[in-house]
């Protein structure tokens, strides 16, 4: 959907989106690096299980949410990508879980 | 428990301003924020990426940023990015989350500079991956240099639509076309204002320039487009629109960014019961201030875009005025000295205010901005229709808040952030009744979610107390 307009080269990361390794420059924001897989969404709503994508970027709208690092619905527009981190599309409502 | 002078909610331009003279006069500063980096959204990254090759293409009134956040981090503000603010208790005491842990602040008194969120635009198919807001293809330019991959579509009205196109084509995108939304005859309607805005003629000549640039560079522009749709399996795959009365035109598309005029940040002063007042000219609501920002609760100043929208420029001096008021306030200053120190900011601020009457005409919003039609989607975190809304505001006239209570719509995770200002005028038109009439959703803490495992972190306020 999106593309970045340089190589990060050198100083890239990578972070791995359900389990699928991606690079991605550091200190960038994962919800632009969302916006540039082939997927195009980060989520399904909570009621229809429709998919989402960013839409705001600037931590307001919420429709960025993603499990990041084992947490669920983290705002990925508000959050920087880091080395390693683990990134899971999160599908419909949140359950309580054991 | 952490205690300042003074807490400053956000790192924009009324924020630093507002940090920095506040540091002047030796209060002790503390600056949550919740972005990583100062500058607000007007100047993401900034620090960053002032110095790099894209900087310039972002143009001057971005670059300015990088010397204001240099005042910023050299002002000696404590400064806490990646903070965010879910609640603040009179007198005051300030709940933050940064990182996985919450945490209390108690200030003196306390300055929201949050500023403004992009005014909702509901059509049918607005929630489709692919559809965007023109802010945040501007930050996805700005932060991480990305543009969309095929030629865009934009859509709507304003002087954003104009500037992020002209710095996409700048930086190599390419612009599908431009579906200007904004009615007709509204030039006329703006032009009364115009002698009391030729005091920012440079800014009008801006506009005229972003304009002819987009002519020159033979960007598709379709005028007085009324209505719009997205439709896809999944994600946006076409675009309709038309003209009032006219016949749908359709369109592929793979994004289409969407821009309707800015709104305040009201959450926090709603939250905190400030007095807030229906801005008709703007089309939302904004906090009741005095000539330093101070809010119906003393202590507690709005500053920035949340006092009602008016520009980076403005936001500047409104944030130099109300840190100088704290100054005042808490005898770092004398009241004479502040009101002199004060004369220059309120003349800018005077100036720039004048200006916004006629872009505030000349940018209404078209109508449908505010009656989508009924298979569009008003909440998008519970997903509740234009027409369920319409079905429940013909039973009983209910309020704001009966509808979110039956419908749900705005207890997502948002809070009514994209839908509050919708819900009110569906009912309104409905019952018959101004928008206004009908209010605001009640907002409560916590402003944004909170986890059960960073309440349970609290620490217990301090038994001395």
């Amino acid at each position: 959907m999106f593309r970045k307009l340089h190589d990060p080269g050198p100083s890239a990361v990578t972070v791995l989106i359900d389990g699928k390794a991606v690079s991605a420059e550091a200190g960038e924001n994962l919800a632009a690096l969302l916006l540039r897989q082939p997927e195009g969404w980060n989520r399904t709503s909570t009621v229809s299980q429709s998919p989402r994508a960013p839409y705001c970027m600037m931590g307001v709208c919420f429709e960025c949410l993603a499990e990041v690092d084992g947490v669920g619905s983290v705002q990925t527009c508000l959050t920087t990508v880091r080395d390693g981190m683990r990134v899971s599309r999160q599908l419909g409502r949140r359950m309580l879980s054991a | 428990m952490s205690a300042v002078d003074l807490l400053i909610v956000g790192a924009g331009p009324a924020g630093m301003a507002a940090a920095v003279v506040a540091r002047r006069h030796g209060l002790d500063v503390l600056v949550v924020d919740d972005q990583p980096a100062p500058g607000g959204q007007i100047w993401r990254s900034v620090e960053t990426v002032a110095a790099s090759p894209r900087g310039a293409r972002l143009g001057d009134s971005y670059l300015a940023g990088a010397s204001r956040a240099a005042a910023f981090r050299s002002g000696g503000a404590a400064y806490e990015p990646g903070a965010q603010l879910w609640q603040i208790e009179p007198g005051f005491r300030a709940f933050v989350t940064s990182g996985d842990k919450a945490r209390t602040v108690s200030a003196r008194a306390v300055i929201l500079a949050t500023g403004a969120q992009e005014r909702p635009v509901p059509f049918p198919g607005w929630t489709l991956p692919g559809v965007l807001t023109v802010g945040a293809g501007q930050i996805l330019l700005k932060t991480a240099d990305q543009v969309p991959e095929k030629p865009v579509w934009i859509a709507g009205s304003g002087p954003l639509p104009l500037l992020y196109m002209t710095q996409l084509l700048a930086a190599g995108g390419k612009v599908a076309g431009f579906l200007d939304t904004t009615p007709p005859g509204r030039l006329g309607a703006a032009l009364r204002h115009l002698p009391a805005a030729l005091g920012k003629a440079g800014d009008l000549w801006k506009g005229v320039a972003w304009t002819l640039a987009l002519k020159r560079a033979g960007v598709k522009t379709v005028k007085h487009v009324a209505e719009i749709e997205a439709r896809g399996e999944g994600r946006l795959q076409s675009l309709r629109y038309r003209r009032q009365g006219g016949a749908w035109q359709e369109t592929p598309a793979e994004v289409l960014l969407v821009h309707e005029g800015l709104v305040p940040s009201i959450h926090a002063p709603l939250a905190l019961d400030c007095k807030v007042e229906w801005r008709h000219d703007q089309r939302c609501y904004a906090p009741v201030l005095d000539g330093w920002g101070e809010s119906s609760q003393p202590g507690l100043f709005v500053a920035g875009d949340g006092a009602g929208i008016a520009g980076a420029i403005a936001a500047e001096h409104r944030g130099t005025l109300a840190g100088l008021a704290v100054a005042a306030r808490l005898g770092k200053v004398s009241a004479a000295m502040a009101e002199a120190e004060a004369a220059p900011a309120r003349k800018v601020l005077e100036r720039e205010l004048a200006f916004r009457p006629f872009l505030d005409a000349l940018y209404e919003p078209r109508p449908q901005v505010f009656a989508p039609p009924d298979e569009t989607v008003v909440c998008r975190c519970e997903e509740v229709t234009a027409g369920t809304l319409r079905a429940r505001a013909a039973v009983g006239r209910p309020g704001t808040n009966q509808v979110k209570a039956f419908t749900r719509a705005g207890m997502g995770p948002c809070q009514g952030r994209q839908c509050g200002y919708t819900v009110m005028h569906i009912l309104g038109s409905a019952q018959n009744r101004p928008p206004e009439a009908l209010g605001f959703y009640r907002i409560r803490p916590p402003l944004k979610p909170v986890t059960l495992g960073e309440l349970a972190a609290l620490e217990q306020p301090d038994n001395a107390a």
